[in-house]
């Protein structure tokens, strides 16, 4: 099954969060291999030379490396991880509460109806 | 390295009407490449040039640095938009055909696809549906090893299924010293497998540019901007 892709953003871009998102979710753990850049754009039905950027701003940032011939590997350096999952959550927290505004909810509301939320779910 | 395909201010008249004017473009090696236009704007033409099924009027179209002609044809696999085999023909007869025709044609690439796809070999083409006959036309051309692919309306009479398929085909057997220049309208089922995009209207080149560039220069993707450049 092909990758969900938005159509207005650059796909490499859409890649790379994937990957990360795989990552935190515990898809890859750390120091585990990444399947090839052929796989990887198969799996994903997307351009070879697309995933081989993505996978090369992913080597840029530090999260993944390559060894010479055996390939590429998640980075083993748990601190990166973990500042990797709580970025990603600040930014979808900070998307909620965007939309939030945007409803026209002070943030104690906000607080308010997560709270309540959390209790109905937990229920 | 030569560029594969590489016009210079190539027209191409038919009577007083210019299908191409003026063309130049140049294309490098290891790219899945779009040919987008709307209908009448000379991306047939184009690709019958680079065949060498047409004859330029004026201007030159180099292959590889070599003007279309046999050589050119040995090291390019075409996939026409209306098929040339005859249905009488075996799926099995057509593989020894092409083996015999082409020296970097592999069968057993094309039977492995064939038995991926569970297409019987000792099928007439004639049996079979317009979707399974695309497919062996596609395996036939993909299974050369080429320097470059040129495929006129690949997926335009085929199931979202069997499109995937052929996507996958394409994918599977890129290789990066080929370049594959892909004719099509249905833009939105290709654009994730394309690196770059060539737009051409009235016979010249509008745009040549790579598809994340569009993405994140116009926030907007290639089949939203091909429907705004192009409105009727």
């Amino acid at each position: 099954m092909a990758w969900q892709l938005d159509n207005d953003r650059p796909i490499y871009l859409q890649l790379m969060e994937r990957i990360q998102r795989d990552i935190v979710s515990g898809r890859y753990h750390a120091g585990d291999k990444l399947p090839s850049v052929r796989d990887l754009a198969l799996e994903a039905a997307v351009n070879p030379n697309t995933m081989q950027k993505a996978l090369s701003e992913l080597e840029r940032s530090g999260l993944v490396y390559s060894q010479r011939t055996s390939g590429r590997f998640i980075t083993e350096d748990t601190k990166m991880l973990e500042k990797l999952k709580n970025d990603l959550a600040g930014e979808h927290i900070r998307e909620f509460l965007e939309k939030m505004k945007h409803l026209g909810f002070p943030q104690q509301e906000i607080m308010e109806l997560v709270e309540q939320t959390l209790k109905e779910e937990n229920k | 390295m030569k560029p594969i395909i590489e016009c210079r201010s190539l027209s191409k008249k038919y009577g007083e009407f210019y299908a191409l004017n003026n063309l130049t473009l140049s294309l490098g090696r290891g790219e899945i490449v779009g040919l987008l236009g709307p209908n009448g704007s000379g991306k047939s033409t184009l690709i019958k040039l680079v065949n060498g099924l047409l004859t330029p009027t004026l201007g030159d179209i180099l292959i590889d640095g070599m003007r279309p002609g046999v050589e050119s044809k040995k090291i390019v696999s075409y996939l026409p938009e209306r098929t040339y085999l005859s249905g009488h023909r075996k799926v099995k007869d057509l593989i020894e055909y092409f083996d015999d025709f082409y020296d970097n044609f592999s069968k057993e690439r094309a039977y492995d696809m064939l038995s991926h796809l569970e297409i019987n070999p000792g099928a007439r083409l004639k049996t079979l549906s317009k979707g399974t006959c695309e497919k062996v036309q596609l395996i036939l051309v993909m299974s050369r090893e080429a320097d470059l692919y040129i495929l006129d309306e690949p997926i335009g009479g085929v199931d979202p299924a069997a499109r995937d398929y052929i996507l996958n085909t394409i994918l599977t057997n890129y290789n990066e010293n080929a370049t594959i220049l892909i004719s099509t309208h249905l833009i939105h089922d290709i654009e994730n497998v394309l690196d770059r995009v060539i737009f051409i209207r009235n016979g010249q080149v509008v745009m040549n540019t790579s598809v994340d560039d569009i993405r994140m220069e116009q926030g907007k993707s290639v089949d939203t901007l091909f429907r705004e450049v192009f409105r009727c």
